[in-house]
């Protein structure tokens, strides 16, 4: 060979030995040497105990985000990662223990002396706040705090008055008297203490007045939107950026899609705190990592945990589910999702029932199912309710999803007919571009509807946007989403928790909808006011059940499954273990060993 | 002894006359014909040429081979894949005789298929977009080349702020917006044409600054001049005299244009722009395939391999043609 030739090889191979030194990356380090017991890391051992007990301090926490939050704003956000993760920086007036297992489930009290006292037949609930817990900025938190944090949530607005933050649960306004409160931005009154569904006495009392009882009010309360605001420091969309945290850290940075960084706050109360562990320095989640990638970073020790809480992706999970030493680091669990199909009512010509029971008829479970990610990934699903909640009915399974697993295309092809619709006709079927899941999903569900004639076409859009995509009902009907895909968890782990944002009339917003099916069914909306003012959990279950069964008939929501989760915890990490209030770990509590 | 130039003068002019009569050994030749000799004579590029030809018959013929071999491109064969693993259930990938190049993870497709509707999305896109290149780029560039002047400099200019235009964000960026519907066009059609547009529109200064230099070149020929002077108006010049002289390099620089925007396209649709599903399209199988490449390595091998071995194939042909043309290679 010529010199020149020997030379080009030269270069070839250096260039080649650079690129591949580049895909190494770096390795975290992580400070201070192992300590406590042996070590527990096996399969499924933190789906009910306590992965790597620890009170070990130091080191830097690596999350991984698919995506990027909604918003990190305590009383901006919808996503049960983020209330989870919140839980470091903004404690609650009760919040839910720290414990495997169904201790997991109990609401104990937080920035709030004890849980609610019931006055009143049910409709006054009165809070203490303990004394002397500070804000990081110094300052004492204060009942009018938590009152304002309220106030500014997506739970009041209306159409000309949209709120400004549109993400989050919207529970408030439909329980509290003066519903119709224009919320914290339209709010003239001095101090912005308008609402009159609030009252606070003093500096430590809040007394919540509802228009109606509501046996799960401390649910309620737990939710992260009663994290502390002050009205003077409220900068609207922009406190996202940096929330003022009345817990064990605070926020060093937000880089909106690229990283979030949380330090140690000094301001923190340790002992008014029986939850929350303040074991390592910082806290960094790197965002809009991607899905893939993402995966392959935990296995290789690169990151801790990713934060979104939805587990290895379906893919991954062959090569870790194969390999022994991969598996020990992972726990398969019911995470609490409901993988669905939503069908809007208001998207021609899914106005008609039986174009809508067409598609529940029509789709391929068993395909859709594997889509997702086969058995491991969830389990087949045949109605609106989940199996762990009061009101699940064993074996009720309307549309024979059961006898036909890949989908009874003479009866949706009948249902078609009955709907005007013989031949078909075209819809479009929105799935999050970041959900690899999701888009297989939606691939699945438009091969389905392609044997009964229904051509489909797939939107694509990122989660951060899903309340202005989804979630803004214009949105919707303008581009024509009849379908979909859409993955929901229980707001609290009870029925009105899980069922009403998803199907009751009075849930449905502007923007930041949940509803997005836009289910209006006067059956199902009175059945949900009468729920909540029965003490009875029995009772309570039947109704529910009821509901379950009216909503099926309704034909909104095309039930796919009950997802499980591959959660991988890296084996660095300390406190680890599944939480079914969070369901997923518990971020409260990890270290790093 | 007959001295060696002592050749009568009757008989040389007999033997040129026969010669010039046309009558048998000596024969002239056109452009085209000493190219296709050239060209014949280069193996590489001959075997490049062959592999383009089956290519684009494989892709037109996509219906009729796919009813032979393999299954339909849309069709889901669960039975292929192990749902709890995601992937396909026999080796290297699923290979057999009812699925020649394998299935895909989850969906149990058939590859073969997938594979070659693949190329006709490819192909069409970087066909048509090479096209618009040519006819923008050939128009300019002969304008800026013949008049110079302030015409030259505007459209060097307008080169410029293309070739600097952040190409890849804008794709991105329109994509997203235009999902749906745009000047009354829907699905497949508005997504190939939103490529085109922005793989054709936006590449059209390589043609034109090619074509530009070339006819530089070219104006200062004689027979330039001399039509000039015979009145002919730039019009004329331009599309009698110029073009048909261009035709080499513009069928050369489009041949070398059609890889580089399979390439753009396949990088497109890795990016998640480009045809939606279920049509398949290499740059979307081989986004999927990252995810399984641990566990089902093929699925990434053919695509790319499609790819590749495209790409290259054209690329040899340009490379052929070129020294086929070329007046002025050995």
């Amino acid at each position: 060979m010529k010199k020149s030739r020997y030379l080009a090889l030269a270069c070839a191979g250096a260039a080649v030995s650079l690129g591949l030194a580049a895909c190494g990356g770096s390795s975290k380090t992580s400070s201070g040497t192992s300590s406590s017991g042996a070590s527990n890391v096996s399969y499924n051992a933190g789906a009910t105990a306590i992965v790597n007990p620890s009170s070990h301090k130091g080191g830097t926490l690596v999350y991984l985000n698919s995506g990027d939050w909604d918003s990190p704003d305590p009383g901006n956000t919808y996503y049960g990662y983020s209330w989870d993760f919140s839980r470091l920086y903004a404690r609650t007036l009760v919040t839910y223990a720290a414990a495997p297992g169904s201790a997991g489930l109990k609401v104990v009290p937080d920035l709030a002396t004890s849980l609610g006292q019931v006055s009143n037949n049910g409709l006054t609930w009165t809070y203490h706040l303990k004394p002397n817990l500070k804000l990081e900025d110094g300052e004492t938190i204060t009942s009018q705090m938590v009152k304002y944090a309220i106030e500014r949530t997506a739970s009041y607005s209306k159409a000309g008055q949209p709120a400004v933050l549109p993400n989050g649960p919207v529970y408030w306004h439909a329980f509290l008297t003066d519903p119709n409160y224009p919320g914290a931005a339209y709010d003239k009154s001095p101090g912005k203490m308008g609402l009159a569904g609030i009252s606070t006495p003093d500096a430590s009392t809040l007394v919540f007045h509802l228009s109606k009882p509501m046996a799960e009010f401390d649910n309620l309360a737990a939710m992260s939107q009663t994290a502390p605001v002050p009205p003077a420091k409220d900068t609207g969309t922009k406190y996202e950026l940096h929330p003022l945290s009345s817990g064990p850290y605070m926020f060093q940075s937000y880089v909106p899609g690229k990283s979030l960084t949380l330090v140690k706050n000094p301001m923190w109360s340790a002992s008014s705190d029986t939850v929350r562990k303040q074991l390592v320095d910082k806290i960094t989640v790197t965002l809009n990592v991607n899905a893939a990638d993402l995966d392959n970073r935990l296995i290789a020790g690169v990151a801790d945990i990713g934060v979104e809480g939805t587990g290895l992706s379906p893919n991954t999970e062959a090569r870790v589910l194969t390999n022994p030493n991969l598996k020990k680091n992972t726990d398969d669990v019911l995470d609490g999702f409901f993988r669905y199909t939503a069908i809007s009512t208001k998207v021609a010509p899914f106005t008609n029932v039986h174009c809508r029971m067409a598609v529940l008829y029509a789709a391929d479970h068993v395909q859709m199912q594997t889509a997702y990610g086969g058995p491991y990934a969830g389990q087949l699903a045949n109605q609106v309710m989940m199996p762990q909640l009061a009101g699940y009915q064993n074996g009720y399974d309307p549309y024979g999803f059961a006898a036909h697993p890949h989908g009874d295309v003479a009866t949706a092809k009948q249902q078609l007919s009955l709907c005007g619709k013989p031949n078909g006709f075209t819809t479009t079927i929105a799935a999050r571009s970041n959900r690899p899941a999701e888009l297989a999903g939606a691939q699945a569900l438009q091969a389905s509807l392609a044997k009964i004639g229904i051509k489909a076409d797939i939107y694509q859009y990122p989660s951060s946007n899903i309340a202005s995509v989804t979630g803004t009902p214009d949105f919707v009907h303008k581009h024509g989403l009849g379908l979909m895909m859409y993955g929901w968890g229980p707001d609290w782990p009870a029925g009105f928790g899980y069922l009403y944002a998803i199907i009751d009339g009075a849930a449905i917003t502007p923007a930041g909808n949940s509803n997005i099916e836009e289910l209006n069914d006067p059956v199902v909306n009175s059945d949900m006011n009468t729920v909540m003012a029965n003490n009875d959990l029995n009772a309570r279950s039947q109704i529910y059940a009821t509901v379950n069964q009216q909503v099926m008939k309704d034909a909104v929501i095309l039930p796919v499954i009950y997802e499980k989760a591959l959660l991988y915890r890296s084996p660095q990490a300390t406190n680890v273990f599944y939480s079914p209030s969070m369901l997923m770990y518990d971020y409260s509590q990890i270290g790093l060993k | 002894m007959a001295a060696p130039l002592d050749v009568s003068p009757i008989e040389a002019t007999a033997a040129s006359e026969a010669a010039l009569a046309g009558g048998g050994q000596i024969e002239g030749r056109s452009l085209g014909q000493i190219a296709w000799r050239r060209l014949r004579r280069d193996k590489v590029a001959m075997g490049g040429g062959v592999v383009v030809l089956l290519l684009v018959l494989s892709a037109v013929l996509a219906p009729v081979l796919t009813k032979y071999f393999g299954a339909p491109p849309d069709q889901y064969n669960p039975n292929t894949v192990d749902p709890s693993l995601q992937i396909p259930v026999g080796r290297f990938g699923g290979i057999s005789l009812a699925h020649p190049l394998g299935v895909e993870p989850s969906t149990g497709r058939d590859l073969f298929s997938r594979i070659l509707y693949g190329a006709q999305i490819s192909l069409l896109i970087a066909t048509l977009a090479t096209l618009v290149s040519v006819v923008i780029g050939v128009f300019f560039g002969i304008m800026a080349g013949y008049f110079g002047g302030w015409a030259d400099a505007l459209i060097s200019r307008t080169m410029d702020i293309f070739l600097a235009f952040p190409l890849l964000i804008f794709a991105i960026a329109l994509s997203a917006v235009v999902q749906q519907k745009a000047f009354g066009l829907t699905g497949n059609a508005l997504h190939i044409s939103v490529l085109v547009f922005i793989i054709g529109f936006f590449n059209w200064p390589y043609m034109g600054r090619i074509i530009r230099g070339q006819t530089l070149s070219l104006r200062e020929r004689e027979y330039v001049d001399a039509a000039r002077s015979l009145g002919a108006r730039p019009g004329y010049v331009l599309f009698r005299e110029l073009l048909p002289n261009l035709i080499a390099p513009i069928v050369v620089y489009a041949t070398l244009l059609i890889p580089t925007n399979i390439l753009f396209e396949a990088a497109l649709s890795f990016l998640g722009v480009g045809v939606h599903p279920p049509t398949p399209s290499w740059g979307a199988m081989l986004s999927n395939a990252v995810q399984y490449y641990q566990v089902d390595p093929e699925y990434m091998l053919v695509p790319g391999l499609a790819i590749f071995i495209t790409v290259l194939a054209f690329n040899l042909l340009g490379d052929g043609l070129r020294d086929a043309l070329d007046p002025r290679a050995r």
